[in-house]
C-alpha cells in the first residue's frame, strides 16, 4: 500500500476508530486482508498508539476542573528542561504537558476532581520541585472545543429532501 | 383569471419532473433521502465568517453587475490554478445568481428562434426547459451506460443541422456520475470546431472528480474561443444556499450575457461574493477534505449496489450514483415510489433526467456513510424481495 493509501486508513480510523478492516476496505477500495494487516502492522510501530472514545462527561454531571498551568523553571546542566518534564509527566494529575517559547517554559494542563484537589498538587507537588522559580494558575471556566471536538453541536441544518 | 392569459411557452413547458416525487417524499418526514443534489456538508467556516464581517463592515450595496472584480480576479487565479485555464477577470468572467443562472444567461445571448442546441442526456433537468425559455429547439441524444454516459462525435454528427448552434453538456455528470475523457472531449471539440458550434460546458462538479483530473472542455484544441464554462460554489465549496456561480469564455459571449444580467439581476448577492473570494483564497482544505469523504461513500454505495445485483455504473464524478433497475422488473417510478413506501429510502426515478434514464434510478450520496449504509441495507431488502 503507498503512503497516500495508508494516510486514507488514518484518517478514516482518526475519525472513527470502531471502523473494522472490512469497512475501510469497503471505504477506500483496498483489500480487507491487506487493510488487517496494515492496521496491525501500524499498531505494532506505534503509529496507531491506542484506541478511546471522545466523552463529554459533562453530561453525566461530573465536576472535572482543568487548570493551565505557567511555569518557569531553572533549566538543568546537560538535561535542559527534560528533567524536570521527566518528573512531571509521571503524576497522574497531569493531564498534558508542554515546553513553550516566550515568557515562561512549561505550559502544565492539570485535571482535577475539585479546584481544591488542583490546588493541592500545586502548592505541595509542583512548586516545591526543587528547578521550578514560579507558577501561574489559570481555571477553566468552559470548554467549547477539545482536541478537534466541538462539545455543543451546533444546529441541524435543514436540506430539502429532494433536489435536482 | 384564467390560463389564457398565460404564455403559451410558459404553459407548454413541463413542470419539474421531481415535484411530484418531492411531495411523496415529504409526507414521509423519517424517509432516509438519497434524493439530494446537493452537499450534507455546511459551508466551510472562513467562508461564513467572511460574509458576517462583511455584512458588519455594512457591505450591502450593489456590486459591478459583472461582480465585484476582487471576485473575478479570485476566480480567473483558481482557474488557472486548477484547471491552467486563463481568462481576463476584467471582460471573461461573469458571476451569476448560481450556476443556474449562467447557464440561462449563456442559452439567451446565443440562441435566436428555432436555433437547435445538442443536449446529452441523462442530464440535468433544468437543461431542456432553459433552452426552450430562450427561444431554442433541445435536441436530445441518448448517451448510454456501454459509453459510460460519455457524449461522442459519432452521437453528436448524426443530430447536426443548418440551424445547430451549440451543444450544451455536464461534466461530470448529475444524474450518473460519469466524467468525460480526453478522447471524448477531443472527440467534441473536433466536431464544433468544424461546424462552428458553440459548447456549453456545465462543469459545476469538476472538484468532485475521482481517481483522475477533470477535464476542462475549454482547454481542448480550439475550444478556448468557442466554449462558454459555466461553473459556480454550490458543490465544490458546499455553498447551495448563497445562490453563487459564473461564466467564463470569450468576451463577446461573456458581454452579452452581462448585458441580460444587468437588467434581469443587476449583480449577485455582494455578501455571498465576498463569502466566495474567501472560499477560493483559504479553503483549500476543506474542500480537498470533503472530496475525500464522498470518495469514501461513493466507493461504499457502488459496491452495495452492485452486491444486491443491481448493475451499476462506477460514477467518477459528481455524488451520484445511477444503478440499472431494468432486472428488478419495475419501471423506474414505480421502483422509486415502492423503496420509498416499502422501506422509507427515497431515491429519484431516472426518467426525471430523460426519457433514456427509465430503467434507473439516481442514488446521491452526498449523505453521511451511516445514512448511506442503513439505506443501502433497506434497498437490499427490497430488491431482494421484489425478485421474490
Amino acid at each position: 500500500m503507498d503512503q497516500a493509501a495508508i494516510e486514507e486508513v488514518l484518517h478514516l480510523l482518526e475519525q472513527d476508530a470502531r471502523l473494522t478492516p472490512a469497512q475501510i476496505a469497503e471505504r477506500t477500495g483496498q483489500d480487507q486482508a491487506a487493510v488487517a494487516d496494515l492496521v496491525r502492522r501500524l499498531e505494532a510501530d506505534g503509529t496507531i498508539r491506542h484506541y478511546k472514545a471522545v466523552i463529554n462527561w459533562e453530561k453525566l454531571g461530573s465536576e472535572t476542573v482543568f487548570a493551565f498551568i505557567e511555569v518557569k523553571v531553572t533549566p538543568q546542566r546537560g538535561r535542559g528542561f527534560d528533567a524536570v518534564a521527566a518528573r512531571l509527566v509521571k503524576f497522574p494529575e497531569v493531564h498534558s504537558l508542554y515546553l513553550m517559547s516566550g515568557t515562561y517554559d512549561l505550559h502544565v494542563v492539570v485535571e482535577g476532581k475539585s479546584m481544591k484537589e488542583i490546588a493541592y498538587f500545586v502548592a505541595e507537588k509542583l512548586a516545591p520541585l526543587e528547578s521550578v522559580l514560579s507558577t501561574a494558575t489559570h481555571f477553566v471556566l468552559k470548554r467549547y472545543k477539545v482536541d478537534g471536538d466541538v462539545l455543543e453541536a451546533e444546529e441541524e441544518s435543514e436540506r430539502l429532501s429532494v433536489t435536482p | 383569471m384564467d390560463s389564457h392569459h398565460l404564455a403559451g411557452r410558459a404553459q407548454a413547458l413541463p413542470p419539474s419532473p421531481i415535484r411530484r416525487f418531492f411531495d411523496l417524499v415529504q409526507a414521509i418526514p423519517d424517509a432516509i433521502s438519497l434524493s439530494i443534489g446537493e452537499p450534507d456538508f455546511v459551508t466551510p467556516w472562513a467562508a461564513r465568517e467572511a460574509a458576517i464581517f462583511s455584512l458588519e463592515r455594512g457591505g450591502t450595496h450593489y456590486t459591478a453587475n459583472r461582480g465585484t472584480l476582487e471576485l473575478r480576479r479570485e476566480i480567473a487565479a483558481y482557474l488557472a490554478r486548477r484547471f491552467g485555464l486563463q481568462y481576463d477577470p476584467e471582460t471573461e468572467i461573469v458571476v451569476t445568481v448560481g450556476g443556474s443562472e449562467a447557464l440561462d444567461l449563456a442559452n439567451r445571448a446565443l440562441l435566436d428562434p428555432g436555433d437547435e442546441v445538442v443536449v446529452p442526456e441523462p442530464c440535468f433537468v433544468a437543461y431542456r426547459p432553459l433552452v426552450t425559455l430562450a427561444g431554442g429547439v433541445p435536441v436530445p441524444v441518448t448517451t448510454s451506460v456501454k459509453d459510460a454516459f460519455q457524449l461522442s462525435a459519432a452521437q453528436i454528427t448524426p443530430h447536426l443541422g443548418p440551424k445547430t448552434k451549440a451543444i450544451l453538456l455536464g461534466y461530470p455528470n448529475n444524474p450518473t456520475g460519469a466524467t468525460l475523457g480526453v478522447e471524448r472531449a477531443r472527440e467534441i471539440a473536433e466536431v464544433a470546431c468544424r461546424h462552428d458550434l458553440v459548447v456549453l460546458s456545465d462543469e459545476i462538479y469538476a472538484e468532485l472528480t475521482y481517481g483522475g483530473e477533470h477535464v476542462p472542455l475549454a482547454a481542448q484544441p480550439g475550444m478556448r474561443e468557442r466554449t462558454v464554462l459555466l461553473s459556480g460554489f454550490s458543490k465544490a465549496f458546499a455553498m447551495t444556499g448563497w445562490r453563487l456561480g459564473y461564466a467564463a469564455g470569450p468576451e463577446v459571449i461573456i458581454d452579452t450575457m452581462n448585458k441580460i444580467h444587468s437588467y434581469t439581476i443587476m449583480c449577485s448577492s455582494t455578501m455571498a461574493q465576498r463569502a466566495a473570494v474567501e472560499a477560493l483564497r483559504s479553503c483549500d482544505r476543506e474542500v480537498a477534505d470533503m472530496r475525500r469523504q464522498y470518495d469514501w461513500r461513493r466507493r461504499v454505495v457502488l459496491k452495495r449496489l452492485n452486491g444486491m445485483g443491481l448493475d451499476c455504473f462506477e460514477p467518477r464524478g459528481a455524488f451520484y450514483a445511477f444503478p440499472s433497475i431494468a432486472s428488478t422488473g419495475l419501471t423506474s417510478t414505480e421502483f422509486a415510489e415502492r423503496l420509498l413506501a416499502e422501506e422509507k429510502v427515497a431515491v429519484v426515478p431516472g426518467n426525471a433526467f430523460g426519457q433514456c434514464g427509465e430503467g434507473y434510478v439516481r442514488c446521491s450520496y452526498a449523505t453521511s456513510l451511516e445514512l448511506i449504509e442503513e439505506a443501502m441495507r433497506r434497498m437490499a431488502a427490497f430488491v431482494s424481495r421484489v425478485r421474490g
